[in-house]
């Protein structure tokens, strides 16, 4: 099938458990979100993987380019202090 | 025929319907229109094997001669099969199997929410698992409808087509014997003529949101499934899925 007779993509956010993030699954085609929506389904909740999906269409994803990786990324090294590593976490206290 | 026997009748006939129904989606695999709804479909035809795998098995031990789910999938011949007329149809083009998917889904999800409530444990039990997939079924059939219907030009002919021209299969869903009649006034299985109106219903709202036409519910009506009648095509349709078992009786995959 040609790339341009295909249906718009959308990119897939499954959770796994009630209470996580919504992580990255990976992409779907799908003419309108309730086609993409069920299609996402189908494809990444086959093996009891999530609990709820968001669909986004890719279009709509706005992304740095593998250029900007310097002038975006490379100045929070050496700022370790941005790091809350010098506190002590209190016992009995999770998800962090 | 006793209450014993009624029961085995039935639960072949909603058994067949499910391995009838799933083999049927399954000759969709590698052949759906992209790639995305192909697994969609097979997914569907797994859940309805899978329904079918449960009610044989039932069926089997409630008959008490020793067969066994594999015994009654691949080696009853045609005239023994119980399923509905109306999914042994061919699946012609997308539209056709989206119609054919229409009116059984509809019907599924009205019959296994009635037979939640059935005094046979094993029965309730399975309505209330399958019900959830059925659900499912539902909506995802009726977005195709939908989008077909209220599509181009062409997507909307040809789904007119498709539920016009198996319009004629649909009665049969609903047809009863005296056995069932002795299991209703058990509490074992619901009145299935009367989910008819509730089916119609559910059909006539789709189809108007759709721009469809609903057929002429006075149209002429195919019928005879319960009583071993069957259309051609059911032959074919175990000429493919039994032909390994038959020719290798106990293999083992």
């Amino acid at each position: 099938m040609a790339a341009e007779s295909q249906f718009p993509l959308w990119e897939v956010f499954v959770q796994a458990k009630s209470g996580t993030p919504h992580k990255h699954a990976g992409s779907v085609h799908g003419a309108d979100k309730e086609m993409a929506l069920q299609n996402a389904r189908d494809l990444y909740s086959r093996r009891n993987e999530g609990t709820n999906i968001w669909v986004i269409p890719a279009a709509m994803i706005t992304a740095s380019s593998p250029e900007d990786q310097g002038a975006f990324f490379e100045p929070a090294n050496d700022k370790a202090y941005r790091h809350p590593t010098f506190y002590v976490i209190p016992e009995g206290v999770k998800f962090i | 025929m006793n209450k014993q026997e009624a029961l085995v009748d039935y639960v072949l006939r909603l058994g067949d319907n499910s391995l009838i129904a799933g083999h049927r989606l399954s000759e969709w695999c590698s052949k759906g229109p992209f790639l995305e709804e192909d697994i969609a479909m097979t997914n569907i035809a797994l859940d309805y094997v899978g329904a079918s795998r449960i009610l044989l098995t039932y069926a089997a031990t409630e008959e008490g001669k020793g067969r066994t789910e594999d015994d009654l999938a691949y080696f009853r011949t045609h005239d023994k099969f119980k399923n509905a007329l109306l999914v042994e149809q061919p699946n012609g083009d997308f539209a056709v199997t989206i119609a054919k998917q229409f009116y059984y889904s509809i019907f599924n999800y009205l019959l296994y929410t009635e037979l939640q409530k059935s005094k046979d444990e094993t029965l309730a039990g399975f309505a209330t698992k399958a019900l959830k997939e059925v659900t499912y079924h539902v909506r995802h059939v009726n977005e195709w409808v939908l989008r077909l219907g209220d599509g181009t030009e062409e997507s909307h002919a040809r789904l007119q087509k498709g539920i016009d021209d198996l319009w004629k299969y649909t009665n049969d869903l609903f047809a009863t014997t005296e056995g069932d009649k002795l299991l209703q006034a058990e509490g074992i299985i619901p009145d299935v003529p009367a989910l008819k109106s509730k089916w119609l219903e559910m059909i006539a709202e789709v189809l108007q949101r759709a721009t469809l036409t609903m057929p002429d519910v006075n149209a002429f009506q195919q019928k005879g499934s319960r009583e071993g009648k069957r259309t051609e095509h059911l032959s074919y349709i175990l000429g493919e899925m039994q032909s390994i078992a038959r020719a290798y009786p106990g293999a083992k995959w």
